[in-house]
Order: structure tokens, then sequence, then C-alpha cells
């Protein structure tokens, strides 16, 4: 081995010994740690696939099924808090997968000290939440740990749903094409610079609101709606810009996006130029990008309209024969750049 | 939103590069000094727009890629020590040392905590009094006014537990040195908020002397499209100047208040700059007035001997001599997850702005 192939993978291993925060982000490094460890020692045909729900099959029936663990700091943020980020979290997974969710299970690790009157508000919200999504929390696990262990409460939800199979190929995306239309459901940023702007240090007043909400309502009327659906993601974590960029990835077609076409309300847009953030990568708990074939588009479109969370929906960018493999974004003033995933950890603790 | 989207104008940027493309006849080298302008012009596609005949370089004037592999050892020295707790602007974080980066340090436990202003440090340093709080000084005159302005506020409320580690610095040396150096620049898109404090007093030796035209350009893409186009014209007349574009926030006299305050606390000292080595007065010391918040003098760390990464050519790139696509480790050992070298780790580096934004091209 030439000894500069074996100083690279040296220093691999001394730049790669701790986890980073930016291994939670979303982004690459995420990306990277669950391709490298998780699926190569869990190996297995649903994992491989890196849906955001794994689809089963349980006596001739199909399943979806997911979990999702929430640190979000602050607990509480305009528009909710952690408890209800927890059910939308799961519900959306399920949802964009093509499912129709049912189940849920919850687990609250709390630090001692914890405020009653603080916990059960967020079950509260929990309680109110799944109820509006039609799903039932029916297990959980309560972990107390010692002050200091960790911060404030955690919790991880799993959820299950069931899939028709005609849905199934919509969470790995295997039937889009050139020509198919790329539409979101609203503005993007919100959830994000909500979080960011309810963190004390900043000592910023905002009245930013998380997007923050079930889509199962919105996604079924789409898919009731049209047939066209070819793949649906909650833009989350890494934003609008990672989910293109990861959905490109490695793929024998393009993305372009128009930057015009996307919606971002003033405040959120004016608090990303103060801090300098792209809103393209900040996280959304209520967005979901959905492909659709071109002449389901204009349906798909009036169906989320017709929903309270999708007033704002639109048609944001088109798949291509060009360029494949990458995502571009052609931008407000008439220039043309390449849109990557997030690298790094642009801002921790944000679900 | 006001003093943003009239700026942002498609017809405007569609204009400009239309009457840039009519006014350049012969092939021009612009350099943007600042690293805020190479991110402004990757982010909104600005190459995509210009005739063949304008070449932009990326400047020296990200203060995290110039900054030696030194000061960061020596930062991350400090963190290793008990009872220290590090603030810094987010660029530094990821940015590698010799053998380890603050994040890492982070992730070992030491405390070492992001903040948006050095003020936040005075805070923390109130809250912690049995902690010394060593801030990371970086950045031209658009950061340093902040950090004189904290040791002023910590000398008159006698806060002896906030130190400042500066490395902080000034343009003009540096954008003589590159001609000096013999790198082809034909004018320099200067940086917009560093003049908003200096005037435009600071580059008249390089138009006068060097011959080059400067123009103080804004952030947004109708600033750059029309900064380049002054620069254009005024290559194409052969009449160099500084002149500038960014009205709405510098004056030609600039801020008078905020020198004062650079001059109480800062003084000049030879310092090195990646690419260019080691430029006379290019640097800012604390005064001796000021020696007890001054990190440098009042923490004793032993610092690991600077290794350099081999093959990096963020030197070359920092000099506008090599652009980040011609270097062997751009986009293959080095990216922004794994950086070799500053400038892939800043978002103002060159390197950062071409592999998010212009790496396929």
């Amino acid at each position: 081995m030439p000894f500069t192939v074996i100083t690279e993978i040296l220093k691999k291993m001394i730049k790669n010994d701790k986890v980073l925060l930016g291994h939670g982000s979303g982004g690459k490094l995420s990306h990277d740690l669950v391709s490298d460890l998780f699926v190569k020692y869990f190996n297995n045909n649903y994992l491989d696939k890196q849906t955001d729900a794994a689809i089963l099959e349980l006596s001739g029936n199909q399943l979806s099924f997911t979990t999702d663990s929430f640190v979000v700091d602050p607990i509480f943020f305009p528009g909710g808090n952690i408890g209800k980020l927890a059910v939308c979290g799961t519900v959306n997974d399920l949802a964009v997968s093509g499912a129709t969710p049912l189940y849920l299970s919850a687990g609250f690790i709390i630090e001692e000290g914890f405020s009653f009157e603080d916990l059960e508000t967020i079950v509260r919200s929990m309680a109110e939440e799944a109820k509006k999504a039609g799903v039932v929390i029916v297990t959980g696990d309560t972990k107390v740990v010692n002050r200091g262990k960790c911060d404030k409460i955690f919790i991880n939800t799993a959820g299950i749903g069931k899939i028709e199979t005609q849905h199934v190929h919509i969470g790995e995306g295997s039937r889009i094409k050139p020509g198919d239309k790329i539409i979101i459901n609203g503005s993007i940023g919100d959830h994000g610079m909500a979080v960011l702007a309810a963190r004390k240090e900043l000592n910023i007043q905002s009245d930013i609101q998380s997007d923050c909400a079930s889509l199962n309502g919105l996604i079924q009327n789409i898919l009731t709606a049209s047939d066209g659906i070819k793949f649906m993601r909650d833009a989350t974590r890494g934003g609008l810009a990672t989910v293109l960029a990861e959905l490109a990835d490695k793929k024998d077609f393009g993305i372009t996006l128009e930057e015009s076409s996307l919606l971002v309300r003033p405040k959120v847009r004016a608090f990303c130029e103060l801090l300098g953030f792209d809103p393209l990568y900040i996280a959304n708990e209520g967005k979901v990008v959905v492909i659709v074939d071109q002449d389901s588009a204009e349906k798909v479109i009036q169906a989320m309209i017709a929903n309270e969370f999708g007033k704002d929906a639109r048609i944001i960018g088109e798949i291509t024969d060009g360029y494949p493999g990458k995502a571009w974004i052609n931008t407000g003033i008439g220039g043309k750049r390449i849109l990557d995933m997030l690298a790094g950890e642009q801002l921790p603790r944000i679900c | 939103m006001r003093f943003i989207d009239e700026y942002r104008d498609k017809e405007l940027v569609l204009k400009l590069s239309e009457e840039i493309r009519k006014t350049s006849t012969k092939p021009v080298s612009l350099m943007e000094v600042c690293g805020g302008h190479t991110m402004s012009i990757q982010r909104f596609g600005l190459p995509s727009l210009l005739p063949v005949t304008i070449r932009l370089l990326s400047g020296p004037g990200c203060p995290v890629c110039v900054s030696s592999r030194k000061f960061l050892d020596q930062a991350i020295a400090y963190s290793r020590l008990p009872n220290v707790i590090i603030t810094t602007y987010g660029d530094l974080i990821r940015v590698p040392g010799s053998t380890s980066t603050l994040d890492r340090e982070k992730a070992n436990g030491a405390d070492i905590r992001i903040v948006y202003s050095v003020m936040d440090s005075l805070e923390i340093a109130c809250k912690n009094p049995d902690k010394k709080i060593v801030f990371l000084g970086i950045g031209f005159e658009t950061t340093s006014p902040a950090s004189a302005a904290a040791i002023l506020s910590a000398y008159k409320q006698k806060i002896s537990n906030f130190h400042l580690f500066s490395s902080h610095k000034v343009m003009p040396p540096a954008m003589a040195a590159l001609v000096d150096e013999g790198v082809k620049i034909n004018g320099y898109i200067a940086p917009g908020h560093v003049s908003a404090i200096t005037g435009v007093s600071i580059y008249k030796d390089i138009a006068e002397k060097y011959h080059l035209g400067c123009v103080i350009a804004g952030f947004e893409p109708v600033d750059l499209m029309e900064a380049i186009l002054m620069l254009v014209r005024q290559f194409e007349d052969n009449e160099p100047k500084v002149e500038i574009q960014y009205r709405r926030a510098v004056r030609p006299e600039g801020n008078i208040r905020a020198r004062e305050m650079l001059d109480e606390v800062f003084e000049f000292r030879d310092d090195w700059w990646r690419g260019l080595g080691i430029l006379p007065a290019s640097g800012m010391g604390i005064r001796e007035k000021y020696a007890a918040f001054d990190a440098e003098k009042m923490l004793t760390v032993e610092v690991e001997p600077t290794r350099e990464d081999k093959g990096c050519m963020c030197g070359e790139i920092l000099k506008g001599l090599k652009n980040p696509k011609e270097c062997k480790l751009f986009a293959k050992s080095c990216t922004p997850q794994n950086p070799a070298g500053p400038c892939m780790v800043s978002n103002e580096g060159a390197c950062h702005a071409f592999y998010r934004y212009n790496r396929n091209t």
C-alpha cells in the first residue's frame, strides 16, 4: 500500500474517533453514519432501502414501521412543544411512506427534578395531536435519570401504519422520471427559525410560528385525488435542499428547483439574513415534498389547497434528464448553482 | 423585504449583466477580496451571468482561511486548560488544527461555546467568575471594533476573567502583497463592511501606486453586478480609482468612533497570512495598557508543533493563483465534512463556496 493511502486512512480514523454534533444533523454526516455503521451491522433488506419507514409484510398485510427521537431545545416553542413534535414527526414519517398511521408508542427519558406541570402540558398536547391525527398511543416507557444526565426531557416515538400495495413504491421513489413535478405544501424554514428564535441566548423577540403539524390528512387527500404520486418526503432536518440533493444522489435523473417559486415568510427570511442561514437548509416539521406525474400536478395542488396545511401549496421544480445525480437551483436573479446536502451541523437540537 | 428585495431584482441584475457584456471588450481579472462576496457570488450563481472576458478571483478576505494553523493549535491548547471556557464564532469550530479541531475537543469534554457576539462572552464571564473566558478574535474591521468594545467594557466593569486571543488583521497590506507577488489582477472588488469602518483612504495607495481600481461593493447580487460593471468601465477606460458602490453603508470617511476604539485597544504588529507569509503591520495585537485581557499574555500554554496538510492549496487559492477545482484534494479527500484546509471549512472560504454551489460546472 502506498504511503499516501495509509496516511489518508489514518487521517480518516483520527478525524472520526468521536461522535460529533454534525452526526445528528440530518445532513451529510448523519447520512454517512447510517450507511457506514448502522446499515453495515444491522444489514437487512428493509434497512438497505434507507427509507423514512420500513415496509413489512405480516400475514398478507403490508405495514409501515418507523421510529424517531426528539431532543428539541427549548421544549416549548411558538407553534408547538416537544410532545406535539414527537407525535407529528412519527405520523409524518409513516404518512410520507404512503401509509395510514395507526398506532404509536411513546418512550420518555426525564431529568430528575423536571416539573410535573410541564410534563402534563407535554403529555396533554401529545394526546390532542394524536386525536387530531387519528392515531392511538398504545404503549410506552418512562425512565428518569439523575439531574444533569439529560436535558429536561427526551421523547422517542415509534409508529405503525398500514399501506396499500399500490403505494408501496412511494417510499423509494422507484417510479420517478424526467418531467415529473416537485410540489411542496407551503413555506419553508418556519420550524427551525421558530425554535432558534425561542432560544433565550439569542435575545431576539420574534413571533415566528413553527409549522409543526400532522400531515397524514393532507397526504390522504392527495393519494385519493391522484394515482400519480411518485415520492413523498417530509423536509425536516437538513431542510428542502437536503431532501432533494439526497433524492438525486446516484440516480439517473437530475432535479431543478426554481428559487423564485419558493415561499419563505418575510420574518423567517429576515431572521435567516440576519444570522446568515439559508432557508433551504432549515428544518420544517409540517412540510412534505411530493413528486408527481406532470399531468397530476394540478390535481394534487388543488387537493393540498383544500386542506388547512396546504393553503400555500405550489410547484417548485421538476425532475430533469440533464445533470443526472445532481440537484440544481435556478436562483431568483436568473443565475444557476448546485444544491448540496447540508454539511456539518447548522442548528443542533432542532427536533 | 426592504433593503434586500430591491437588490435581488432579476430585471435589474439581467440589465447589469447585459451592460457588462456590452462594455467588456478585453479579458479582465477582478478579485473579490472579501469572503462574504465570494459566498454571495456563488450562492446567486453570478458567474453564469458574466461574459467569458471576466474572470473572478477569490481573495484573502476569509478570516478563518488566512489565520495560521498555529492560532488554532493555540486555541485548542487553551481549551484543554482546566477552568477555561472558549467562546468563538461558529466558523472556527471545524477548522483543522495540526492534530485536532475545536469540535473534537468539545466532544472530548472541553467547554467551547459558539457565540453570535463577543458581548455574549462578557456575559458568560460574569456568570462564571471562577472560570477564565478566552474569546477567539478573528476577522478584519468588521469584527475587530466589537472585540475592542468588549475589552473596553471589561476594563470599565473590571471583568478580570475575560481574555481576547487576537488574530485580528487589516486588509490593505494583503492587497498590496498580492500585487507585489505578481498575482495578475486588474481590479479589486473591495470589502463593503470593512470599508464602512475604515473609509476609502486605505485603498488610495492601491489605486495610485499599483494602478488598480478598487470598488467598494455591497453583498447583494445587484451590488456585485454594479461593482463589476464599474470596475470593467475603469479598466476599459484605463482610469483606475477608488469608488464606492455600497453607498448606503459606506461613507468616504468611514466610522471614526469605531476607529478610535480600535486605536485605543490595538496596535499594529507583523502577522502571518496563509499563502502570503508574514506581512508587516498587518495584524492587531492588544496594547500593553490592556494586557490583563490579552490571552497570549495571561495564559501560558504549550503549543504543539504546527503541521500543515501536504497537498492543500489553500495558500495559492487565497492568492487567486489557483481555482479550488485545480487542487488535487478538492472534493476528494477535502470536503466540508472532512476538510483538509481552512478554505473548505468556513462559509466564506472559496473552496467551501465552490464545493457547495459550483462543484460540477
